[in-house]
């Protein structure tokens, strides 16, 4: 890549070749995700999508704020449910029926925002150790209440409102509202890592008290993604409940419910936009199957451990990562991997060379073949 | 001559039972480049931590101009004009080069990369700004870190161990640049083990040992000072016949 | 009303010392290998589980029978270490090693279900029900017996920290893993070993828990969020604070339980977040702890 300014935050140096195609993937796979429903009409295929399709909005959400800003949270099913129960305990109480129930989503949005304000205040001021155990914490006292309050239902939960919808066109519907999270929340995290915003997130996770030193408003940037990614969660959580009409305390706060989408955003590859949905696109499917088929429900329990090891193991950075990394080793076999273009580069010509007794220096996060793409969102 | 623009008082730092720095008091002119040096422990770093805001002084004060700013946090440290480096380059690995300068700037977003390419052409890095800075030569993150502490455009500079670990060409590169912003008027403050590097490129020394000033001065000076001589070679050195300092007692 | 508070605090003690010999493991565990293992709840009840085979099956006693579960148990958690902990690398460390343990618990909990079905199992023995009764107390000899084992373990760990040459390299792995290696320890060993350790203690916290409580293999989830809540309120890689705070948080638990027992729990949990509010190190945690 030659020294075009801008094409570091922009992503788009100029519009050429690997854009153009870029885009005409993306609308290709949105006009099959559109058009899926007609594809295929049976209600066990669109059950698999909307199931997907909750998920792919879920990993991307949570991916917003644990993957960029490297604070691994296994309490976001805390939102998930409390948007959930927000939903059911609103229409019930306040004798929403029907259609019109749709209405009240927003609402489980704000409670997931209302909930993250406090739990990120008192939670994003430990080290991250510490953290993960603080939402594991809140994670249970939320299911421990859920059980525990009258108006939550205890251990029966609450129903959803009635739709008087026929069973063979019952999902579309909501297979189109969750196409409209999973798409909406997809844009937001690419518009968030474009921005400053997702810059100072991504310097805490590098480096945080560095980026601090740098003038990063390091509690409001990380307070600020968790919240956001807490309302999408939240709402989800809710169009989740409507579909399946009901929720219970272990349904609506699931241990296994983070789990599953760490492992979606693990696999796709953390910090990206594209990983979480590549993930979730591969997993929730495989999970929906096992479940199904295999009624017996420790089974899948045991495969997914297994597939979580196996996928730590062999692609530790995640797919999207690793497969950037052996497109750009394949398309450069034979050409030098530094363009010697800036003359001011080589005043500095001995510590281009030997990259690789710098060995200590470079961990984990880096890899060459993403300097193709480092600018890029995707 | 010149106004004191960096000042630190009678600085005390104690980590557990060990003194790091005892009454440490140093003066830095604006528009010169000074140096810091003493043996390992002396405290160098430590006096850099106090002064940027990451480690809380004991005792004593810190000054930039006329304005205290003891005990500030790292942020304001840096919004108020002081740039500080790493002995350990700290860099941003996942973010490309170009990112990591833009998580410093204060510019508007067009022009914030306008001004980091310009300050990554200065330290010679331009051409790898969409690489990530992980997978960069310690000699280009420590160019790296210069760049994205002077696109901030701070009044005084203060760099800990600029030369450490880098070839001659790119020690060489470094010290020219830092003349050049010399020139155009910034301040800085180097801590340095390179004593060539140093004694070619400050115009005041200061020598600290066991967190206390022993000597400053011009280079020549401070060269030749027997106190130097000894915190480096430690005191009971035997007396050799070297060349006469004419500012030595009897 | 005051005897009741009495024997509250004496079972929150007594069932405090019982936890600790399992919170200490976890807390041995980050301290040396910088892990936090999910999957030590689990392991309790794995632990638990072998001690019923060997007790229903081979009418082997409680106690005798963890001379074959506790070997059995390190070799177990020497292999995960090995096979699971030790190649992870790189900067996301922690939290992949997080979820490797996490990943390994839901298998064994898979494993033991598929095994044991999911009936509520407790361990038994003539100690289990009975209690000796002083100056107006009952203690449950299970108890005194597991808090006592508790005070064994500890005490040797403690010896063994402090007074063995593995010991020492221990404690130099926990402080700097690199001036470890370069003065020649080897540091994966220890880790392996160290693993093995935290892992083999739950052996004999699984014995004394599964006689105190009904389990099944779903019990692991309760247990390994309370044991994380322990060993972060006594600090991270103190073995004296997961004690102290081991005995402090049941105590606790166990007067509230007097009035609301069903909020017993939540306390548990409000008490760990309102501690890391004023001290985010914990009771005995190591130094500075910035948001890292």
């Amino acid at each position: 890549m030659s020294e075009s300014p801008g094409a570091g935050l922009r992503g788009r140096s100029r519009l050429g070749g690997p854009d153009i195609v870029r885009i005409a993937f993306l609308v290709a796979l949105l006009a099959v995700a559109l058009a899926f429903p007609v594809l295929f009409p049976s209600p066990v295929a669109t059950n698999y999508g909307v199931f997907t399709l909750v998920f792919v909005a879920v990993a991307s959400a949570w991916n917003v704020f644990s993957g960029f800003s490297g604070y691994i949270s296994l309490g976001h099913a805390v939102f998930f449910g409390s948007g959930a129960y927000a939903l059911g305990i609103a229409a019930r109480d306040w004798h929403v029926t029907g259609v019109a129930t749709f209405g009240l989503l927003p609402l489980s949005a704000a409670v997931g925002a209302l909930i993250a304000v406090p739990f990120g205040l008192i939670a994003l001021r430990v080290r991250r150790h510490t953290f993960i155990v603080i939402t594991i914490a809140v994670f249970f006292i939320f299911q421990l209440m859920a059980y525990n309050f009258s108006f939550t239902g205890g251990s029966t939960g609450v129903d959803a409102p009635f739709l008087p919808w026929p069973a063979a066109t019952y999902n579309n519907p909501f297979y189109y509202i969750s196409l409209g999270c999973a798409v909406g929340m997809i844009a937001l995290a690419w518009l968030i890592r474009r921005s400053r915003f997702g810059l100072q997130l991504r310097a805490i996770r590098d480096d945080e008290d560095r980026a601090r030193g740098l003038g990063v408003h390091a509690m409001r940037v990380k307070l600020t993604a968790f919240v956001i990614s807490a309302a999408v969660t939240g709402l989800v959580g809710a169009v989740w409940f409507f579909y399946l009409t009901q929720v219970q305390p272990p349904s609506g706060f699931d241990p296994l419910f983070d789990l599953s989408v760490v492992l979606m955003a693990f696999l796709g590859g953390l910090g990206t936009v594209a990983g979480p949905v590549l993930g979730a696109l591969i997993i929730e499917p495989g999970q929906l199957y096992l479940t199904v088929t295999f009624t017996n429900g420790y089974f899948s329990e045991i495969l997914l451990g297994a597939l979580f090891l196996v996928a730590v193991l062999l692609v530790p950075r995640g797919i999207i990562p690793t497969g950037g990394e052996y497109l750009r080793r394949l398309t450069t076999r034979g050409r030098s991997a530094i363009p010697a273009a800036n003359p001011a580069s080589q005043s500095a010509p001995a510590s281009t060379g030997p990259r690789s007794d710098e060995g200590a220096m470079r961990e984990g996060g880096a890899s060459k073949g993403a300097r193709r793409r480092a600018g890029k969102a995707l | 001559m010149s106004n004191v623009l960096l000042r630190t008082e009678g600085v005390n730092k104690s980590y557990g039972g060990v003194r790091a720095l005892d009454m440490c008091t140093i003066e830095v002119a604006e528009g010169t480049v000074a140096g810091l040096i003493g043996p390992n422990g002396s405290g160098k770093t430590t006096l850099f931590n106090v002064i940027t805001g990451y480690a809380k002084a004991d005792a004593g004060e810190v000054y930039l101009a006329d304005r205290r700013i003891t005990n500030s946090a790292p942020d304001k440290v840096f919004a108020l004009g002081i740039g500080r480096t790493f002995q350990l380059t700290r860099i941003f690995p996942s973010l490309t080069v170009m990112e990591n300068m833009l998580v410093a700037s204060r510019h508007s977003r067009t022009g914030a990369r306008r001004q980091a390419m310009d300050q990554l052409e200065f330290v010679g890095i331009a051409g790898h700004h969409a690489e990530l800075a992980g997978t960069l030569s310690y000699g280009q993150r420590k160019l790296l870190e210069l760049a994205y502490v002077l696109v901030a455009d701070p009044a005084i500079v203060l760099l800990d161990e600029p030369a450490g670990g880098v070839n001659l060409s790119l020690v060489n590169h470094i010290a020219a640049r830092i003349r050049e912003l010399n020139a155009a008027g910034k301040t800085f403050l180097i801590v340095e083990h390179n004593m060539e590097f140093v004694m070619g490129l400050c115009a005041e020394i200061t020598v600290l040992d066991s967190g206390t000033v022993v000597a400053a001065g011009p280079p020549d000076i401070v060269r030749t000072d027997r106190r130097v001589l000894d915190a480096y070679l430690g005191e009971d050195i035997v007396d050799e016949p070297g060349p006469v300092d004419p500012a030595e007692d009897a | 009303m005051a005897r009741e508070i009495y024997q509250a605090i004496v079972d929150g003690i007594l069932i405090g010392g019982v936890y600790a010999l399992m919170a200490v493991g976890l807390t041995l565990i980050f301290g040396v290998l910088d892990i936090i293992n999910i999957a030590q709840g689990i392991m309790v009840i794995l632990g638990a589980y072998l001690s019923y085979e060997l007790a229903a099956r081979l009418h082997i006693d409680l106690f005798v029978g963890l001379l074959i579960t506790v070997p059995a148990m390190f070799v177990i958690g020497v292999v995960i270490q090995w096979v699971f902990i030790r190649p992870l690398r790189g900067r996301e460390r922690t939290s992949m090693t997080l979820l490797v343990t996490y990943a390994v618990a839901l298998i064994i909990e898979g494993i033991l279900y598929q095994t044991f079905g999911a009936d509520d199992r407790q361990l038994s023995a003539s100690y289990v029900i009975s209690s000796v009764h002083l100056f107006g107390f009952y203690l449950p000899y299970i108890y005194l017996y597991g808090f006592a084992l508790a005070l064994a373990l500890v005490a040797a760990l403690y010896t063994l920290l402090y007074r063995t040459s593995f010991g020492r390299s221990v404690r130099a792995t926990m402080q700097d893993e690199t001036a470890a290696r370069l003065v020649g320890i080897d540091t994966n060993r220890v880790a392996a070993i160290t693993f093995g350790i935290g892992v083999a203690v739950t052996a004999a916290g699984g014995m004394v828990y599964g006689a105190t409580n009904a389990f099944d293999p779903n019990s692991g989830y309760d247990l390994i969020s309370r044991l994380l809540a322990i060993i972060i309120l006594g600090g991270l890689g103190s073995i004296g604070g997961a004690l102290a705070a081991s005995i402090f948080m049941l105590t606790l638990e166990s007067l509230v339980d007097i009035w609301q027992p069903t909020w017993a729990i939540v306390v548990f949990y409000a008490a760990l977040v309102l501690v890391l509010l004023i001290k985010p190190t914990g009771f005995f945690g190591r130094q500075a702890v910035r948001a890292q």
